[in-house]
């Protein structure tokens, strides 16, 4: 059972650490007043990265060697030049796609065998490759270059982005994406080349005959099992979607109680048929159902649902759980989730019951387990 | 040479003294200050070279007009200021 978590905010990351009484609390502060958009512990080399994004200043990368008390600034993704002579980089909806980086949202290891590879997903869409452990990157081509890319739009930003990036355990040059709004996207050959399955998810946003456009869908989290990968969850902006063919067919979940509607999803690492949401009421309503903050938890692949309550706040309560607020451990048992109103709760009982750690950090972006 | 002067907001983030630096425009003068701290230049410009949205570069009490290139002339005796916008909570 992990025994760390780092907690990225709008003002700061903080490493939350089980004491040996088994307490959870505060243990390290950085970057604090900073918006930190994204938070890596790599566990082949221990390295944490730590994603910023300045208002003034743009989005930068730092990295710890020391498990986060000292940090030193390494490279940025930064978009290539656009080519003399190429017309404005408009995409479907008439809207002009800046080549300049916005914002990291998503950072990955590679596989066990690729040390010091990391993957990096961005708004406004570009994704970003380094093989050095974030001396150096190096845009995508093969995914920026693809005609279908002019069909993405933003979801929640006014640019596209690149929010999960799931690197198959079995072999490592095998990669799924999902993009807000640009579907899912699979390279089988390192990032070399690109298709967008998306089959079976449909878009409730879109004219009827767009609906089913696969490269239009707003996955707000991609999620793969880790000793079973065929199988995929998918927090969609209109429902809950699962695959377990590998990606190649996705099956609508219906029914999740309290609501379909969320942005955070987080699958069992060794049983594809459990799974975690953090259900809000709908689209234009994003606060939790009647007021109560609930984890919804599926033991048998969606066909029903738990309603988790212990240890939540459920009267007046309204914290929203953002797409990387949400994670499990290796073991499955533990899990942490954090949400807008600068909550953070964890179970050691696979969801059970939680313990608040704290109900005042900011506003909570991204978790995750060391 | 003209005079250059960084907002102490950034000074947090990566040392930027005032300083002095030849160049007939803005660009010209900004990318002698970057030679010799390229970590800087990304806080102040984006990747294409342009200044960030919501930087804002004044030459003499002056804000520049071409935030795209930095053509905006200056002379030995100016006094540039590269500050941000007053923004978030």
């Amino acid at each position: 059972m992990s025994d760390r978590v780092h907690v990225a905010t709008r003002k700061g990351l903080f490493v939350v650490s089980r004491q040996g009484s088994g307490v959870w609390r505060i243990t390290n502060a950085s970057f604090l007043g900073d918006h930190v958009s994204m938070v890596l512990e790599d566990s082949r080399d221990g390295t944490t990265y730590a994603a910023l994004a300045h208002g003034h200043f743009g989005a930068k990368l730092h990295r710890s060697r020391d498990g986060g008390n000292g940090w030193d600034e390494c490279a940025t993704p930064a978009y290539p030049e656009r080519p003399d002579g190429a017309p404005p980089d408009v995409n479907s909806i008439g809207r002009e796609i800046p080549w300049k980086l916005s914002m990291i949202w998503a950072l990955e290891p590679g596989g066990s065998d690729e040390p010091g590879l990391l993957w990096s997903g961005t708004i406004p869409g570009g994704l970003f490759l380094s093989r050095d452990a974030g001396e150096s990157w190096e845009l995508v081509k093969s995914l920026w270059d693809d005609p279908l890319r002019k069909q993405w739009f933003g979801g929640g930003y006014d640019y596209p982005g690149i929010h999960s990036i799931c690197v198959d355990p079995r072999n490592a040059r095998r990669l799924a994406v999902g993009i807000s709004c640009g579907g899912v996207w699979w390279s089988e050959d390192g990032g070399g080349s690109w298709a967008c399955h998306s089959d079976g998810m449909w878009a409730a946003y879109m004219p009827p005959e767009r609906k089913h456009d696969p490269a239009i869908q707003d996955p707000h989290c991609l999620v793969q099992c880790r000793h079973f990968p065929d199988t995929f969850w998918v927090q969609h902006h209109n429902g809950v979607f699962r695959s377990t063919d590998d990606g190649r067919s996705w099956q609508e979940v219906a029914g999740v109680p309290p609501s379909n509607f969320g942005f955070a999803v987080a699958v069992h690492p060794s049983d594809p048929d459990t799974a975690w949401l953090v259900p809000s009421v709908s689209d234009e309503h994003r606060v939790p159902v009647d007021g109560r903050v609930v984890v919804t938890r599926t033991r048998d692949g969606g066909k029903s649902f738990e309603v988790l309550s212990n240890g939540l706040p459920q009267d007046h309560a309204y914290d929203l759980t953002f797409r990387h607020a949400l994670d499990v451990d290796d073991s499955g048992e533990c899990l942490v989730f954090g949400s807008t109103t600068g909550s953070l709760w964890i179970s050691q009982d696979q969801g059970d019951s939680w313990t608040p750690i704290s109900t005042h950090l900011p506003p909570i972006y991204c978790v995750r387990f060391g | 040479m003209p005079k250059v002067e960084f907002t102490a907001n950034l000074q947090r983030h990566v040392a930027l003294p005032p300083t002095e630096a030849q160049g007939r425009t803005v660009r010209e003068v900004l990318d002698r200050v970057f030679s010799t701290n390229e970590r800087a230049r990304s806080y102040v410009l984006d990747e294409q070279g342009a200044l960030r949205p919501h930087m804002v570069i004044f030459v003499n009490g002056e804000p520049i007009t071409d935030r795209l290139s930095l053509s905006d002339a200056v002379s030995d005796s100016d006094e540039i200021f590269i500050l941000q916008a007053l923004s978030g909570g």
